[in-house]
């Protein structure tokens, strides 16, 4: 994630480095206080785009939502709560180890960070399980949006309760691509990790990766309640 | 030649360590913040549901923001953007409710 | 040097300097060979790339123009039949937003100046400079291999359910062209905001920043925004289409008009992407050419931030007829009318700056100063359409057509012109030939007039959009757009033939050429590739004429051949 210039004359950026030694900084900064400022407001810049990205997915979710109010709570009993709020589980706590690996390359506690690292991936690889399993479910219940939906199966409510299922394929589906992207950072961030990369001087590689996994997990967040809670005082928590 | 920052960083030089205690606090507030949101979605509160829910995954949010996201220890410029996106957010729900709800006045 | 005394374009008082760049290294002779251009990550290397790239696109949006105004030229369809010409009218807005105004300034000039206004080496991000160049040319590719193979014919705005469920065109693919497109503006921006904010040389305080960078900042902002809503909708377009998920279909609920808000959320924003930066540029050309500061300048500075923050609440007023709510439509177009706000004050500063300025009419001045007049016109039918009960009348006519060709193309591509044409010796060394430069703005104003004027006579009197045949009344204006169409084109022809002709064959140009102040004009044209010979410091406001110039001091002495003028 780390955007060092690969220019014409420069030398390849650091490998492991002894304790004391000053990393180099990139060519058209001035020093690394303001590379590591500019890296970390980068990523903020780049989760505000995600924020609206997925922002624009909720919106539609919540004005078909306040149209078919009875649609979307009957077709949301449909998901399985308890899958949703273990997937939610298993994201918070991937977010406190991501939190941890971050504190242990702070402190220089290396085989923790690596350590947490590794977790933090499984949760996630955890994670992309569950859904996949979840997916399956509604694909054999035909509940896949699309010429093939039961329609049947919720009655009056029928087309909109398809709609119901659009949003949250689109939704969860992004969501869980970019899941796959953070599990592809967190290989990077081992790679490196274990090359010694990530000092307390210097960790800004992985700071800014956990702002990118702490982002995932935030967008579930919201997720959780308003795709698979929506109708549970209605319906009751159902299968 | 130092540039005009409108920022302190935490980690020039001292990384800002925080407590693990404030880790595992926010950890445990996030799975209670779950379980609460579980149990309140079985109650049936009318509209109020919906702004219950909304309530609680915005503290979570904003726990996992000031503390994972180490917002709450970041300079001002940082605080801005984090905040810029959902309300960027707000503003699109809320013109675009606009319509929706006002076609039966 | 005098900041009263004239210098005439093209002969700079150094000219044993510029006898000498030949020997010494610009960014432009750093390196040899298709890699490396093609693998830079040099900002200024990357907006060349940028400016052929977009060169390309527009010819092809402006064939595309060319067959319209071929077919409407006369009331019968006679030149192409429905079905075609519904997919020019979709292929020309689509080339034209999405890969020339949309980048343009920004990718172009704003790539090029944005280290160097505020004393930089490069963007904060090179790679990710490059990376979206890289994006913008698969999406492009995509784009052209479906103009290729039949194009689309829903209009540029894909509206449902005709685009999601009945066109028979590519709609899937386009929508992945642009998508894919999208993301080159969002890193594009990204790139500028970080840079202005982390960047800026010691002493480049944010008041003391050219306008042109305020302008771009405030771009960036829409770009970052905005952007992502637009491939969040393409994205459930092309699931719909791909997969048939129902989302839009109001044969089970979807609701079109909910495609049109998530669309214009974006879309209205756009148009600010593309007009801000123009202004940015007009803000440098009237303080060149008049060699005075712009007047009101941090009304100008905040202005911009208003526009981008304003923009994004009047979208509504693109679906004033689509049976949106008449209280949402009263509040956008409230919003609307405020938004010209900022606008107008630019323009009446820029026109106060004019009064007991040096002016000299030069190619990029005359640009600027067409900008004034045709973006008026052109903001102010905007203010005319936000009126609900207007537009009820003037939708979808040539009404419409003529207000948004008045902004993009007289007000836009005019700044852009005005700008390549005032930068061109910064950026290539070479002084463009000036008779021809003010004979081709001349033939493009006239031209441009003789096209979209009549457009709003013809709108207001009740002609259709997006039709290619019309009634026998129409015809006069009709004839008469198109003609000024073939004049238009020979105006922008001249450009594309003699600004290369100045590669080779223009008059060596020396650091400052037109007598401006900037950073950018105390460096070296073209550029070394690291922009400045040492740390720069700030000491100055901008557009500091009229005090005892003197230029950013150097903790280093720049060396002896590259001298710069004061």
């Amino acid at each position: 994630m780390s955007a060092e210039i690969a220019h014409a004359h420069e030398h390849e950026h650091a490998r492991a480095l002894p304790p004391g030694v000053r990393p180099p900084v990139s060519n058209h900064f001035e020093d690394l206080e303001q590379q590591e400022e500019t890296e970390k407001l980068g990523m903020w810049t780049f989760l505000i785009t995600e924020v609206m990205f997925f922002g624009a997915l909720f919106t539609a979710y919540t004005v078909y939502r306040s149209l078919y109010p009875e649609a979307f709570m009957l077709a949301s009993s449909h998901l399985d709560w308890k899958l949703g709020g273990f997937n939610t589980l298993v994201l918070i706590v991937s977010s406190l180890t991501m939190a941890m690996s971050i504190r242990a390359a702070q402190t220089n506690k290396r085989n923790l960070m690596l350590v947490n690292i590794v977790l933090t991936a499984l949760l996630g690889a955890t994670f992309l399980v569950v859904k996949y399993f979840e997916y399956k479910s509604k694909y054999d219940l035909h509940l896949m949006p699309g010429p093939t939906f039961d329609v049947a199966a919720f009655g009056e409510w029928g087309p909109q309760a398809r709609i119901f299922f659009s949003i949250y394929f689109a939704m969860t589906g992004l969501h869980a691509f970019h899941m796959v992207v953070g599990l592809i950072l967190m290989g990077w961030v081992f790679v490196k990790a274990k090359q010694g990369h990530f000092t307390p001087q210097r960790y800004i590689g992985i700071e800014i990766s956990g702002l990118y996994w702490h982002f995932v997990d935030l967008v579930w967040i919201f997720l959780f309640p308003m795709l698979y809670l929506l109708g549970a005082h209605v319906h009751g928590p159902a299968h | 030649m130092a540039p005009p920052t409108d920022s302190h960083a935490a980690h020039a030089g001292e990384p800002h360590v925080l407590p693990l205690s404030t880790y595992w606090g926010v950890f445990f507030a996030l799975v209670a913040g779950t379980i609460l949101t579980v149990w309140t979605a079985t109650i049936d509160l009318g509209a109020l549901n919906l702004i219950v829910a909304l309530v609680i995954a915005t503290i979570k949010a904003s726990l996992v923001i000031l503390f994972f996201m180490h917002v709450k220890y970041s300079s001002k410029l940082v605080w801005i953007f984090s905040a810029m996106g959902f309300f960027w957010v707000v503003l699109m729900f809320a013109f675009t409710l606009m319509d929706f709800y006002t076609r039966s006045w | 040097m005098s900041s009263t005394t004239h210098t005439p374009p093209g002969q700079s008082r150094e000219a044993h300097a510029s006898a000498a760049s030949e020997e010494r290294s610009t960014y432009l002779t750093d390196g040899y060979g298709w890699k490396s251009w093609l693998l830079t990550v040099d900002h200024k290397r990357i907006a060349v790339l940028y400016l052929i790239s977009i060169s390309f696109f527009f010819l092809i949006g402006g064939s595309f123009a060319v067959l319209m105004r071929l077919e409407l030229a006369t009331p019968k369809g006679d030149v192409v039949d429905a079905e075609t010409y519904n997919r020019l009218f979709t292929m020309h807005g689509i080339v034209m937003i999405f890969f020339f105004l949309v980048p343009s300034i920004p990718a172009v000039l704003g790539n090029f100046l944005v280290p160097i206004m505020i004393g930089a080496r490069d963007l904060a991000f090179p790679k990710i400079n490059l990376i979206s160049w890289y994006i913008y040319v698969v999406g492009g590719l995509i784009t052209l291999w479906i103009a290729i193979s039949g194009g689309v014919d829903t209009g540029w705005t894909f509206y449902t359910p005709y685009s999601s469920t009945y066109s028979n065109s590519q709609v899937a693919m386009t929508a992945i062209g642009v998508f894919i497109t999208g993301f080159s503006s969002i890193l594009t921006g990204l790139n500028f905001i970080v840079t202005i904010h982390k960047m800026r040389a010691p002493g480049l305080t944010w008041f003391r920043l050219p306008l042109f960078i305020w302008a771009q900042y405030a771009t960036a902002l829409i770009m970052v925004l905005a952007t992502p809503v637009l491939a969040t909708t393409i994205f459930l377009l092309g699931l719909e289409r791909i997969f048939r998920i129902g989302i839009f279909d109001p044969t089970i609920g979807g609701d079109p008009v909910l495609f049109q808000h998530l669309f214009w959320f974006y879309s209205h924003p756009a148009v600010y992407i593309m007009i801000l930066p123009g202004m940015g540029v007009m803000s440098e050309l009237i303080a060149a050419f008049t060699k005075k500061r712009v007047f009101g300048y941090s009304f100008v500075a905040f202005s911009s931030l208003a526009i981008a923050i304003l923009g994004f609440m009047v979208w509504g007023h693109h679906m004033f007829t689509t049976g949106q709510s008449p209280y949402a439509s009263m509040v956008f177009s409230v919003l609307t009318m405020l938004v010209a706000v900022p606008s107008a004050v630019k323009v009446f500063n820029w026109t106060a700056t004019l009064y007991k300025g040096s002016i000299e009419m030069t190619t990029p001045m005359l640009y600027a100063v067409a900008f004034i007049g045709l973006f008026t016109i052109g903001g102010l039918t905007g203010v005319f359409l936000g009126i609900m009960a207007v537009d009820r009348h003037v939708h979808d006519t040539y009404f419409v057509v003529a207000h948004f060709h008045y902004v993009m193309v007289g007000s836009m591509v005019m700044a852009f012109l005005g700008g390549l044409h005032f930068w061109w010796p910064k950026m290539f060394g070479r002084m463009y030939p000036e008779a021809l430069g003010r004979f081709a703005a001349i033939i493009v104003f006239v031209g441009f007039n003789l096209t979209f004027m009549p457009q709003f006579i013809v709108g207001f009197q009740g002609m259709p959009r997006r039709y290619h045949v019309y009634p026998e009344e129409f015809g006069v204006f009709n004839l008469l757009s198109s003609a000024g169409a073939s004049i238009l084109g020979v105006g922008y022809l001249m450009p594309m033939l003699y600004l290369p002709w100045s590669l080779k064959w223009g008059k060596k140009a020396g650091p400052n050429p037109w007598g401006a102040k900037g950073l950018e004009w105390t460096i070296e044209s073209p550029p070394i590739t690291h922009n400045f010979h040492g740390p720069v410091v700030v000491d100055e406001e901008a557009y500091a004429y009229g005090e005892i110039p003197h230029a950013p001091k150097f903790v280093e002495r720049p060396e002896e051949e590259s001298k710069v003028v004061r």
